[in-house]
């Protein structure tokens, strides 16, 4: 085991895995989190706590895990590079391993012109796939990235994003291979709303054996109303949402129970699709519902391992 | 080269408000090729300055001149005896021309008429774009020779990242991708399997963050 974590051991068990977005709010309240925690603890293995997502301040994320779990939550520590060098990485780091955090996220992180503070300076001294390394080599090797010795342990399962729907989409399987030989044990990729794209995506996958040295878990995002369904289709760079859909939900007598007919639909599909290991559910602002859709998908109850 | 651009005449206006007597100076290198600061802006703007002052009353004098190169001594002290007569001039050159003024002549005050924009190309008339950030260790045999550093916004040495889109950057769709040019260009030339190595970090200390640079050749050095 390289983290011990309960979404390495589930993963590692040949299990399929599920895990869930538990946004930290933008104020101070714990119990926002805490609220998120105890409605998806029974549902999810593990919960990523978001890192000043789509670049808007925050409750850090670190502080979310650390609510998460006091309250028995497995949490996944999102870490962006756009707001740290690599002395507050590692810093963290270490910090997020004295805390008994064992899974780690290591993002680019959304450009700061997006967010609620687009004068910021964007810092990306290393990038994502040179932060993974740099985690991987901490918990392998003890090592910092100058070289020098950490004392303790590092133990982190480490993860990367995937989005097999961005361009080009060829280039796509081959940065998922870097991640992969950077050290990423699980991936979790970008909402799929375009199965056949994402099929074909999983195919070259496997072509280059990938689908074995690492566990993908496919993303998922609920969509509640034909405006958010609209505002993915044409706002969000990198995301693939079929005009089918928009109209599905524009034609539907109740959109929100069609959007989760649209999400248990995915996961069925998605659990024929070879190399899958497991689904991350993003229902931003929609946490309500993720127990519904895991429990309808026959993801219930989740296994102890 | 260095582009520039003027800044807006509301903001020149009252930074040189109240001057007895004001200098324009312009460069003729980067700050005339981005239509900035050469002889031809220095004397409409010189113009502007003395029109804005009849109409509000201000009697202070406007003088102008330009030039060649403004982050150069020899250059700057072809101007010294206007200068001598100017408690305040108005420089139209880049920052380091500005900075040079100020070294020069310390009992002055010396005043920005430019922003410095970035290091860049011409890519038509009145259309210019960034490709260099100046970062003191060249990487461009490594990138298809499209530097990364310079124009990917996220300074991504291993991209493109999730945001990349029919071509274009996930901030802007007038933005476009480098890593998508890279990839590109490395397929017509089929050497993508450059790009399948993983791209160590950069020591950024050569590109400012060790500190001011300073450049010093002895062989060239009097």
């Amino acid at each position: 085991m390289k983290s011990g974590s309960n979404l390495e051991r589930i993963l590692e068990s040949g299990q399929f895995a599920v895990t869930a977005e538990a946004g930290p709010p933008k104020g101070t309240s714990a119990k926002v989190v805490q609220r998120k925690g105890e409605l998806l603890k029974l549902c999810c293995d593990a919960l990523n706590v978001t890192d000043n997502q789509t670049a808007i301040v925050r409750m850090s994320s670190l502080s979310g895990c650390v609510l998460l779990k006091e309250l028995g939550v497995e949490p996944v520590l999102q870490m962006v590079v756009r707001d740290r060098n690599r002395l507050a990485l590692q810093s963290d780091i270490l910090g997020a391993a004295a805390l008994g955090i064992r899974n780690v996220l290591c993002l680019s992180g959304d450009h700061q012109q997006f967010g609620n503070h687009a004068a910021a300076k964007g810092v990306y001294d290393i990038d994502s796939i040179q932060f993974i390394q740099m985690v991987k080599a901490m918990r392998d090797e003890h090592k910092f990235l100058n070289g020098e010795e950490i004392s303790g342990d590092v133990p982190f399962f480490i993860g990367a994003a995937a989005n097999p729907f961005a361009d080009p989409f060829e280039f796509r399987v081959t940065r998922l291979a870097k991640k992969v030989s950077a050290g990423a044990d699980f991936i979790q990729t970008q909402g799929i709303f375009d199965m056949p794209k994402f099929v074909e995506w999983m195919k070259m996958v496997r072509d280059r054996g990938l689908d074995e040295k690492t566990h993908i878990l496919a993303g998922l995002i609920p969509i509640k109303s034909v405006g958010m369904a609209r505002y993915m289709r044409n706002n969000v760079s990198g995301l693939s949402l079929p005009k089918e859909l928009v109209d599905r939900m524009a034609d539907a007598k109740d959109p929100k129970e069609e959007g989760v007919k649209i999400c248990l639909e995915t996961i069925e599909q998605l659990k024929e699709v070879e190399g899958v290991h497991g689904i991350h559910i993003m229902a931003v602002a929609w946490e309500d519902i993720v127990p519904r859709i895991v429990e309808e998908s026959g993801l219930m109850p989740r296994p102890v391992v | 080269m260095i582009t520039l651009e003027q800044k807006k005449f509301e903001e020149i206006e009252k930074m040189t408000n109240g001057y007895s007597r004001l200098l324009v100076v312009g460069c003729e290198t980067c700050a005339a090729m981005s239509f900035a600061g050469g002889q031809r802006q220095v004397a409409e703007l010189a113009s502007a300055i003395r029109i804005a002052r009849k109409t509000s009353g201000d009697k202070g004098e406007v003088l102008e001149n330009a030039i060649a190169r403004q982050c150069e001594p020899e250059f700057i002290d072809m101007i010294q005896d206007e200068v001598a007569e100017s408690p305040a001039i108005l420089s139209l050159a880049c920052g380091a021309g500005v900075q040079m003024l100020a070294e020069r002549f310390p009992d002055k005050v010396i005043l920005p008429g430019c922003n410095t924009t970035f290091l860049g190309v011409t890519e038509e008339l009145g259309v210019w774009s960034e490709r260099c950030a100046g970062c003191g260790n060249c990487i461009l045999d490594k990138t298809a020779g499209l530097c990364p550093i310079a124009r990917c916004s996220k300074q991504l040495l291993n991209g493109p990242c999730g945001g990349s889109m029919n071509g274009k950057c996930e901030i802007s769709k007038e933005v476009d991708c480098v890593w998508q040019l890279i990839i590109d260009r490395l397929s017509g030339l089929n050497r993508l399997e450059m790009l399948e190595e993983i791209f160590p970090v950069k020591d950024w200390s050569p590109a400012g963050h060790g500190g001011p640079r300073k450049m010093v050749r002895e062989d060239l050095k009097s």
